[in-house]
């Protein structure tokens, strides 16, 4: 039979946080093209950007994404850094580095659950966001708030680490790896979730590599590609390496990012040691002139961030690129071949922020 | 098959997360930003946290002597609170109530005698 049917898939969908609407062309169960359209939430933050103070800013760029509101903000500020030559303060580049470790548990806690909840491991989800929530707190106890933290400004962080606090935030991550350390082998070794994800959705290194793949995406298929290997902030004093799987299916893809939050527990363990004493800001003077490029390593993936200041308080252009933006020509390379059963596991484990890539 | 039986145990002789929420109430986390308020008879009418505030959630009308914050712009940044020179703005540690209609929160400040 070679009746062709159209499956509009979003943008409501019980396992799409964020509006993605996709045109699934079908033959029988089989999708043999997969037409994407975005734009449902487009708020024109660019633009926004550019009739604020530089200053200002940096509360716009965290509300391109909630989830990795800190990366935003963090790679915002050191491209300003960067533009306008600030040297901040050593105490300040790990403090960066232990809030953005915490958002990166807490995103991908919360796409574990949602993941789990995608093929409907309910209890999974729940033992998962219990644990996000102790991050959740430890956000609103060191800078006063849950998700949207603002803890960046140019020229350092708004707040310090007491040593105190330093030592309760070991503790409680030592109680949240405690935990994964007993989830894990729900992910690895269950018979049904293994049967949902091997062999799903399978992305070879090379179609990878041709696609611009970026982050636990291009990871999972073998890529060793990691933006905290270039040493930003303070990754350059730590020791690690990147989380890579071969197998490219969406097994790959989820131990990576369960390998990933044990990564992150290790490199805030490792700053929390590390730590020097000190000023955690500096004063900035003056305003932005020339252009620069700003390269994190977001939960997602790499984000980019394109600058032009024109020696006045505020901006010419604010150009950002987002992981998710990366990775959607993926997710078209991936759903042709299979199964419509498999759209909503496959959609998510791109991890799709569609807020992000429509900024 | 039994990877999940560990966690249910360790749930069953554990208190459970969550919290009977009306009845039991959340103590307030220290250093949290929660909500703004204004201590008007303070307040010398600069205009600062008015230029400052990212999302102009913020009027300042200095015939009326009058402050003025819609809550539904306002992102809790706390630049106000800093830039304050006369430091007449307060972060409060516990959240705005939730309230049934969009009103700004208007404080004016009385004539001295």
């Amino acid at each position: 039979m070679d009746r062709k049917t159209i499956i509009p898939f979003g943008p409501q969908h019980p396992v799409l946080p964020e509006p993605l609407h996709l045109k699934l062309v079908m033959e029988d169960e089989k999708i043999v093209e997969a037409i994407p359209a975005i734009g449902y939430v487009h708020r024109g933050l660019e633009k926004l950007t550019e009739t604020k103070e530089f200053t200002q800013n940096v509360y716009i760029v965290e509300r391109v994404c909630g989830i990795c509101s800190f990366m935003h903000a963090m790679t915002y500020c050191q491209g300003m850094e960067d533009l306008m030559e600030i040297q901040i303060p050593d105490r300040a580049r790990y403090l960066r580095v232990i809030w953005a470790e915490l958002h990166r548990i807490h995103s991908h806690l919360l796409w574990l659950g949602l993941l789990a909840d995608s093929f409907g491991f309910e209890s999974l989800f729940m033992q998962l966001w219990k644990n996000r929530e102790k991050v959740l707190d430890i956000m609103e106890e060191t800078i006063g708030s849950r998700v949207i933290i603002s803890a960046n400004i140019i020229g350092g962080t708004k707040r310090d680490l007491s040593k105190e606090m330093l030592i309760k935030i070991s503790i409680i991550i030592d109680e949240i790896a405690e935990d994964i350390k007993r989830l894990e082998p729900v992910f690895f070794n269950d018979y049904t979730v293994k049967k949902r994800l091997v062999g799903v959705g399978i992305l070879t290194g090379e179609q990878a590599y041709e696609l611009g793949t970026v982050g636990p995406m291009a990871r999972a298929s073998g890529i060793k590609q990691d933006r905290r290997m270039t040493g930003y902030a303070a990754y350059g004093e730590l020791d690690f390496e990147p989380i890579v799987e071969t197998n490219g299916d969406c097994y790959a893809r989820t131990m990576v990012r369960v390998k990933e939050i044990n990564l992150s527990i290790r490199l805030i363990k490792q700053a929390i040691a590390k730590i020097p004493a000190g000023d955690f800001s500096v004063p900035v003077k003056g305003n932005p002139t020339g252009e620069v490029i700003a390269l994190v390593e977001q939960p997602r993936g790499e984000v980019l961030y394109y600058m032009k200041g024109n020696g006045t308080k505020f901006l010419e252009r604010l150009r950002i690129r987002t992981p998710t933006f990366a990775n959607i020509p993926t997710l078209l390379k991936m759903l042709p071949g299979s199964q419509l059963a498999d759209v909503p596991v496959l959609i998510l484990t791109i991890d799709p922020c569609i807020s992000c890539t429509e900024r | 098959m039994f990877d999940m039986f560990g966690v249910i145990i360790k749930n069953l002789i554990t208190k459970p997360a969550t919290r009977r929420y009306p009845y039991e109430k959340r103590e307030d986390i220290k250093g949290t930003r929660g909500s703004i308020d204004v201590n008007i008879e303070r307040c010398i009418f600069c205009r600062l946290c008015e230029r400052k505030c990212p999302p102009d959630a913020i009027v300042v009308n200095k015939e009326e002597k009058s402050w003025e914050l819609d809550r539904y712009r306002c992102v809790i940044c706390g630049e106000c609170v800093k830039v304050c020179p006369v430091q007449c703005i307060d972060m409060n540690e516990f959240y705005a109530e939730p309230t049934f209609e969009m009103s700004k929160k208007k404080s004016v400040q009385l004539p001295k005698e």
